[in-house]
């Protein structure tokens, strides 16, 4: 388990983790998602005391994680693919990490095995793909066989056959009772791993909750398609429904799909198309961070989603 | 709900832990290796150029030669090359971590840091200490070797002979752990190898552009001329006694190391 208390990091005039506190519980897979900048990477070095807090703490398993004797039997981690030597090979840049710890040679020869690098094991780590050093880093984090594990974007800059990779793995090790944070900006990634949801912008919180939560955040609505729109429109409305028009399609809010039919079959209205839609975890996500977001591309501005009461 | 067990420990301590670590590290980078093979090879490969050409020097000025000659200090005449490849190496050891990125892999291992710094520390030491003792040894005996021809040479059992060689070996040892804490210190390769050679070299030029007796009461205090004065066999003015010269060098490590072990647990890797 990890527990942040008012974990903040300033640099200079700006606050990079402003006051983070939250649980990473035992046994589940915890997504960690925020814009970029939003301070993931930070708090996540803090956990690992790389860099020192400037207010409040983290524990990994109950203690600080510098007071842990052997660390990497405690949580294995993977920040950046690239903290390594790289004219060291692939196995002694494990073993050295492993000596470290008390592991021994046969533990390293396992998790290259895991991840799929027994063969360039005695290659250099300086020459390896992307996906290699990612494999690399994430071998390195199962040294230890450690309860928790904590990736950093793990899927970032992977082609579709890694992440596929990455997302096996992860639910396996899940599978094994293994507690799992793991962070991402994208909230598609995280929705087909996490169970749970720790939201942040701007280096502070802006939501932890499960995925269903989540989901129920969103906004439900009925989209019908009728060569008389217009018509239809003015009936939904008069009995208490929200409707905009865009043409041909009408966005209905306040009526099942079940009763807008009935209601266009009274009123003998063509029906061409009839769908309840929800918004997606990715909309849910885009207008909790929107405020947030700190570098705005003027182009691909995240849509604003009204938040309607459940 | 699976919970996963918690962890058994091995017993093992964290220091022996950390020094089995990095004598891998050092080991397994070819850098490192090849610095050590350099060390070793100016010092005996330099010393006895340095014995061959004194013996088919062009001038011969008579009794002059033998006089003023110092077999000793002629056969370790390597050494001043040796420093600048045993310092790189000592550099290297910290510097290359931070350079890469590994630092962040062993200090995410190894948190308590000085246990870090103070294995470097012990196993670049150790290792040092071996191949630099040796060589100067071998660089000693080839170099008198080839004196012989011209019954130029010195032996061990001479005063302040033996002191001498050992001092050598200590000096070429002590410089490259002045490298290791200038490589914590400054971090990055390119401005922890300057800072160690404007030390090591700028320093006793800069010395020498003051008028005289400044020039050698402040230049006799560069780790140069502290070490040169623990290898020197003949008794020289202007530099200090030798053990004076171990304790100049040792100050000089000391402080850096201070600086090291103080900045390297207060900073952000």
């Amino acid at each position: 388990m990890i527990e942040l208390q008012g974990l903040t990091k300033r640099y200079g005039d700006t606050l990079a983790v402003d006051d983070l506190s939250f649980d990473v519980t035992a046994g589940c897979v915890t997504g960690f998602l925020g814009p970029n900048g939003a301070g993931k990477t930070t708090t996540m070095r803090m956990i690992l005391g790389l860099d020192a807090p400037t207010k409040g703490r983290a524990l990994v398993n109950g203690k600080p994680y510098g007071q842990h004797k052997f660390p990497l039997h405690e949580i294995g981690a993977l920040l950046d693919a690239k903290a390594l030597h790289g004219g060291r090979r692939a196995f002694d840049h494990l073993l050295c990490l492993a000596q470290s710890n008390g592991i021994g040679r046969k533990r390293v020869t396992e998790v290259l095995e895991i991840v799929g690098l027994t063969e360039v094991a005695r290659k250099r780590a300086g020459l390896f793909s992307l996906g290699m050093g990612q494999r690399l880093g994430i071998a390195a984090a199962l040294l230890g066989n450690p309860g928790i594990l904590m990736f950093d974007e793990p899927v970032n800059g992977l082609d579709p056959e890694g992440i596929v990779w990455i997302r096996n793995l992860l639910r396996w090790l899940a599978a094994e009772g293994r507690t799992i944070f793991i962070s991402s900006h994208l909230m598609t990634e995280m929705a087909m791993t996490a169970d749970r949801l720790i939201v942040v912008g701007r280096g502070r919180l802006i939501a932890d909750a499960t995925v269903e939560e989540f989901t129920s955040r969103g906004q439900r609505w009925v989209s019908v398609t009728s060569p008389g729109a217009a018509e239809l429109a003015v009936a939904l409305e008069r009995i208490g429904a929200t409707v905009s028009i865009d043409g041909a399609t009408l966005e209905v809010r306040g009526l099942t799909a079940v009763e807008i039919g009935d209601i266009a079959l009274e009123r003998q209205v063509a029906i061409h198309g009839l769908a309840e839609q929800r918004s997606t975890l990715e909309e849910v996500y885009f207008g909790m961070t929107d405020d947030s977001v700190q570098f705005h591309g003027h182009l691909t501005r995240a849509p604003q989603i009204e938040q309607v009461p459940a | 709900m699976i919970t996963f067990p918690s962890p058994t420990l091995p017993e093992i301590s964290t220091f022996r832990a950390a020094l089995m670590s990095e004598w891998t590290k050092l080991k397994s980078v070819r850098s490192t290796v090849w610095a050590l093979i350099l060390t070793s090879g100016f010092t005996i490969g330099l010393g006895g150029l340095f014995c061959w050409a004194y013996v088919n020097r062009p001038r011969r000025r008579g009794i002059r030669d033998v006089i003023f000659f110092d077999p000793t200090a002629q056969s370790l005449g390597g050494v001043i090359l040796a420093m600048l490849s045993v310092g790189v190496l000592g550099v290297l050891v910290m510097s290359s971590e931070h350079t890469t990125g590994m630092i962040r892999s062993s200090l995410a291992a190894v948190p308590r840091r000085p246990v870090v710094l103070l294995a470097k520390t012990v196993v670049l030491g150790a290792i040092t200490l071996v191949v630099c003792m040796v060589s100067c040894f071998v660089a000693f005996f080839l170099g008198q070797w080839v004196l012989s021809s011209e019954n130029l040479d010195t032996q061990l059992s001479a005063p302040s002979v033996l002191r001498a060689v050992l001092g050598a070996g200590l000096f070429l040892t002590l410089i490259g752990l002045f490298g290791l804490a200038i490589g914590t210190v400054v971090r990055r390769t390119p401005g922890a190898l300057a800072t160690l050679f404007g030390i090591v070299l700028i320093y006793p030029l800069l010395a020498q552009a003051l008028p005289d007796p400044w020039d050698d009461d402040i230049g006799k205090f560069a780790p140069l001329y502290a070490g040169q004065a623990m290898f020197a066999v003949k008794f020289d003015f202007d530099l200090l006694s030798p053990s004076e010269g171990l304790l100049v060098l040792l100050g000089w490590v000391g402080i850096w190391f201070i600086a090291a072990f103080v900045l390297l647990s207060r900073r952000d890797v």
